[in-house]
């Protein structure tokens, strides 16, 4: 296991002229990172705002280990991210990693437990799948394939799955994108249950500017910058948070 | 102009170039097998139906030792006999200028006009004159091997006597197609000929003024063959018949028939196989083209394309399939069908070939093949035609996954997640999975069999010629002879054991049952020319008592205690009965073997001798060679250690063509199943394996499930695949059953081993070359779209 202990006084994550430039060629240019710096405290839930384009995806896909960047650089912890080999990202992601995305993919032939279990079997210190399952509230569909369970459902499933192994950070790119008021709000208590429970760093995604109310932090995006950073005073339960 | 559908089309089929392909030469195969086999057998019956009736191929033959002319009539006059054409007959020693060892011939007489039966063509120079004692005509392929010209002579013992002959002309006949020289297994063109002698120098070197010693009859339309068999029976066996037979048993005509039914059989059973796979993989990759352009589907149909404008899409797509497979099978075919004409050239001796108009064959193969893959469409284009564009357009229900007993199971055995995506994976399509394991045991199966069919030409070739007739050669007398052979032929030089032989012609009894044969009777205790048990252990001759070979005892209904009855035919007359004392293994011709001395007790006479066999001291066989060349007495002299290595060297080259051709079409086939059903796995699970990257795994933890249903099939394959490859060895061991020769089920483990490997081999390659699509897949790109 890569050892990277966590640290209070230090940021998770830590960019430096982090840049990432699409095409080129014969192509037009795209700027999709323009020179980012930035550091995220340890245990913190920070809601990444922007229109589409602006970057966030980007900074989470080169953050999370799924891309590389053009230049600049990337920290998690004192691991230097943006030098890191492609299977180095693989041992990164599986050791310290948590993914939920928009459209939950889950194994479609494997129930809930079992999506958990995939992760579980290969972590160093996972959690139990009914535990992380009970922590999402789906202790009474532990045994149901994805077909037969709701979006919500299915979303948790995705949550628990990336928190199984008690990762250092979460990245979850519009969580409750394809959800509805009252299911995607039960998503994003179940994000806020890791998140004060086992202070793991959180980050989100979102076109909903309502889910900010509930982040310690917000960064707004604008064409690849960071255009404006708020730390909230006063955050609201998940449960109050409405669309 | 191509309409923007059509444009769809060829795109399509270029983006699934490597699937397109794969199928196509499955198809191709299938295509190209059934052109070459029933080209071949079209063309081979054509050439025979020709080649028999210009030349007037007899029906029945005979031989007796001496009956005078006057039988003739009497043949000639039995009821359903057309023709009747009496001959003399007779083996000759051969002394070639260019060649050190003995050569051997069968003279036959030629009639002045040459004859009404069996007529042989001319290839080269003149028919001897009738008139001429010393001018002969050579069958071509002898005097080709041998570098003869019309003009040329050579010498020729005849009857203990030395002559000179002339070649005034090269031949061929229907009746030596394929020919045999005498106790060998396959045409010997340089050590062994036919030769053509004028009828009244025939009939003068061979005593045989007046009389004949062989018979060829051809019979009417409505004639019974086995009556008028009988009936020549009857008439020659005074003047020592050794029973007449038809045209399934004469050799040259037997062999082409054999070699018919193999390529009829190929025919029949193949290409069915190749086409039934094609059929399944474009079944199965239209099946997920479909699935994956729902909503293309959805959008055609909301813009007014009608259903069956885009049934006939999907259709059009197997058929460009098809028409490439049918291009490769048609051009593979047509070349096939060349070298299978020179293989043929090379064995059989065909005057010309009739290749009939073949257009219809070619048609015929292409419209089974486009039919194949439009059943194999059909379902697809159907479920595409039907779909309603509202459904089409919303994305499709994940597949609905059920626990089931196997689950227990898998629990209990603690088997990783990835294992139970592979096994349901399976479970889940039933149907596809049982198709593809299907597909990749045909691969197995062809190599066993295969395989199969070289070890058992091996122990074919070991049992004759390595533990039964282990002598260096093999002297056949012209005449019988008394013991006082075997010591004369011990002063020969370089022989270093003789061991005497006595071929006696009969006919063996059992109730209504009963076979025409010789039988061989040796010493007790002979070490060179062996008998075998059944399980190939040397078994001695009985004191008293008859040992049958396996096929012979089962021909009789005979079992070891039994009598049979012998009766003599030939010179001696008269019925002895001796009990059966073993069953031995043979697998080239029939065997009935006695003690010499037991023999000679039931005939009432002195031992006598037909054959030699001798072990020769390789150092001094030019000096005996010399001296064979001078021997009177001798009608053949078979060099077995010259057969020993002409077979094994022809068996070599035919086991490296048949395996490359085995090979590749076994590995057509498995690459073919292995790669489209690992490309449609991965189109099929490209997400999931991909998050299944992004939670951590590594990309060869993740091809692992690529390739474990892949793997998982594969494996099942092998033992379904020995079972249908010994089973098609059987069909064929059973096939392959004649009085000439037949063929022992012989499935070792290596043969087993092979296959597999092989087949495995490709599966491995094929997904591979998928993994390797895998590895570049964009990770972020597939998760972020709605399937």
């Amino acid at each position: 296991m890569m050892q990277v202990a966590p640290d209070a006084d230090r940021p998770v994550f830590r960019t430096r002229g982090l840049t990432k430039v699409y095409g080129g060629g014969d192509m037009a240019e795209v700027r999709a990172l323009d020179g980012v710096d930035l550091d995220l405290p340890e245990g913190e839930m920070v809601v990444l705002l922007g229109p589409s384009g602006s970057g966030k995806s980007t900074l989470l896909n080169i953050i999370g280990g799924l891309d590389h960047a053009t230049s600049g650089q990337a920290w998690f912890r004192d691991a230097e991210l943006t030098a890191m080999t492609d299977r180095q990202l693989t041992r990164y992601r599986r050791d310290h990693v948590g993914f939920v995305f928009q459209f939950y993919n889950l194994v479609a032939s494997l129930t809930a437990r079992e999506n958990v279990a995939l992760v579980t079997d290969v972590a160093e210190n996972p959690m139990d799948p009914d535990e992380a399952l009970g922590l999402v509230g789906l202790s009474g569909r532990m045994d149901h394939f994805p077909a037969q369970m709701s979006g919500g459902e299915q979303q948790r499933v995705a949550i628990a799955r990336a928190i199984a192994k008690r990762p250092g950070v979460l990245l979850c790119d519009e969580p409750t994108g394809a959800l509805d008021s009252k299911t995607g709000t039960a998503v994003l208590a179940a994000l806020e249950e890791v998140n004060n429970r086992f202070g793991t760093t959180t980050l989100v995604i979102t076109h909903n500017a309502g889910i900010r109310k509930m982040a310690h932090r917000v960064i707004r995006f604008h064409d690849g910058r960071v255009a404006e950073i708020i730390e909230n005073e006063t955050r609201l339960p998940a449960s109050e948070i409405v669309w | 102009m191509l309409h923007a559908l059509d444009r769809k089309l060829v795109r399509d089929l270029w983006r699934l170039k490597a699937q397109v392909l794969a199928i196509a030469l499955v198809l191709g195969c299938g295509v190209a097998i059934f052109l070459t086999s029933l080209g071949m057998v079209r063309a081979l019956e054509a050439t025979l139906e020709d080649y028999y009736s210009r030349q007037h191929f007899a029906q029945v033959f005979a031989s007796a030792r001496r009956a005078p002319m006057s039988v003739l009539r009497d043949v000639a006059a039995i009821d359903g006999v057309r023709a009747a054409e009496a001959r003399v007959t007779g083996w000759v020693v051969l002394d070639l200028q260019r060649r050190a060892a003995p050569a051997s011939g069968r003279v036959l007489s030629l009639p002045a006009d040459g004859g009404v039966l069996n007529r042989p063509v001319l290839v080269d120079g003149r028919l001897p004159s009738p008139d001429a004692n010393t001018e002969v005509a050579v069958t071509d392929r002898f005097a080709r091997a041998n570098g003869f010209r019309p003009g040329d002579r050579f010498a020729a013992i005849v009857d203990g006597t030395r002559q000179q002959w002339t070649i005034t002309g090269t031949l061929r006949s229907p009746e030596f197609i394929y020919t045999l020289p005498p106790g060998g297994l396959m045409p010997d063109d340089e050590g062994f000929g036919i030769i053509w002698m004028p009828e009244r120098a025939a009939a003068a070197s061979f005593g045989m003024k007046g009389a004949f010693n062989d018979i060829s009859l051809a019979l009417r339309r409505d004639a019974n063959t086995q009556r008028v068999i009988d009936r020549l029976d009857a008439l020659l066996d005074e003047w020592g018949g050794t029973g007449a037979h038809d045209r399934e048993t004469q050799v040259s005509h037997s062999f082409i028939q054999a070699e018919l039914d193999q390529l009829r059989s190929m025919s029949a059973v193949l290409p069915p196989i190749f086409f039934g796979i094609a059929a399944f993989l474009v079944n199965m990759v239209l099946g997920r083209i479909v699935s994956l352009e729902r909503a293309e589907i959805g959008l055609l149909k909301a813009l007014g394309y009608r259903d069956w404008e885009i049934a006939l899409h999907y259709l059009m797509m197997a058929a460009l399939v098809a028409a490439l497979g049918i291009g490769i099978g048609w051009s593979a075919g047509a070349w096939l069908s060349e070298g299978m004409s020179q293989l043929y050239a090379r064995f059989f001796d065909f005057p010309w070939l009739v290749r009939p108009h073949d257009l219809d064959v070619y048609a015929l193969a292409g419209l089974i093949g486009l039919a194949s893959a439009a059943l194999g469409a059909l379902r697809a284009a159907w479920s595409a035609a039907r779909l309603a564009p509202a459904v089409a357009m919303a994305p499709p229900a994940p597949p609905r996954f059920r626990k089931g007993r196997l689950d227990a199971l898998a629990h209990a055995l603690r088997l990783p997640q990835t294992a139970m995506m592979v096994l349901r994976g399976v479970l889940r399509w039933p149907v596809r999975a049982g198709f593809t394991t299907l597909g990749l045991s045909l691969g197995v199966a062809i190599l066993v069999a295969s395989n199969f069919m070289l070890s058992s030409l091996d122990e074919v070739v070991d049992i004759a010629f390595f533990q039964s007739n282990r002598q260096h050669a093999s002297l056949i007398l012209a005449q019988e002879a008394g013991l006082e052979a075997v010591t004369a032929a011990r002063h020969l030089p370089g022989v270093m054991a003789v061991e005497p032989q006595f071929d006696l012609p009969v006919t063996l009894h059992n109730g209504a049952r009963s076979k025409k044969l010789a039988i061989t009777a040796r010493l007790p205790g002979g070490d060179l020319a062996r008998t075998l048990d059944i399980d190939g252990a040397p078994v001695p001759l009985p004191e008293q008592g008859i040992l049958l070979s396996e096929q012979l005892a089962r021909q009789l209904g005979l079992g070891v205690g039994d009598v049979v009855r012998v009766e003599l035919s030939g010179i001696r007359d008269g019925t002895f009965s001796v009990p059966i004392a073993a069953i031995t293994k043979q697998y080239i011709g029939l065997g009935a073997y006695m003690q010499l001395d037991a023999l000679a007790a039931h005939l009432r006479e002195a031992p006598r001798v037909t054959a030699l066999n001798l072990w020769i001291d390789m150092g001094q066989l030019p000096e005996l060679q010399a001296r064979l060349k001078e021997m009177p007495m001798l009608s053949t002299v078979v060099m077995l250690t010259d057969m020993r290595d002409s077979f094994q060297q022809t068996i070599s080259e035919n086991v490296r063509i048949t395996t490359v051709l085995f090979i590749t079409i076994s590995v057509l086939i498995t690459v073919g199943v292995a790669y489209n059903g690992a490309r449609i796995q991965l189109s099929e699970r490209a997400r999931e394996l991909a998050s299944l990257r992004i939670l951590g795994f590594t990309q060869a933890e993740v091809s692992s499930i690529l390739m474990g249903e892949t793997a998982l099939l594969a494996l099942v394959a092998q033992p379904l695949g020995w079972a249908i490859g010994a089973w098609i060895s059987w069909a064929m061991m059973t096939g392959f059953d004649s009085d000439l020769y037949r063929i022992p089920l012989v499935l070792t483990p290596a043969s087993f081993a092979k296959a597999s490997l092989v087949t495995l081999a490709a599966v491995a390659a094929s997904a591979l070359l998928v993994r390797r699509r895998l590895d570049r897949a964009d990770l972020v790109a597939v998760l972020k779209t709605r399937e």
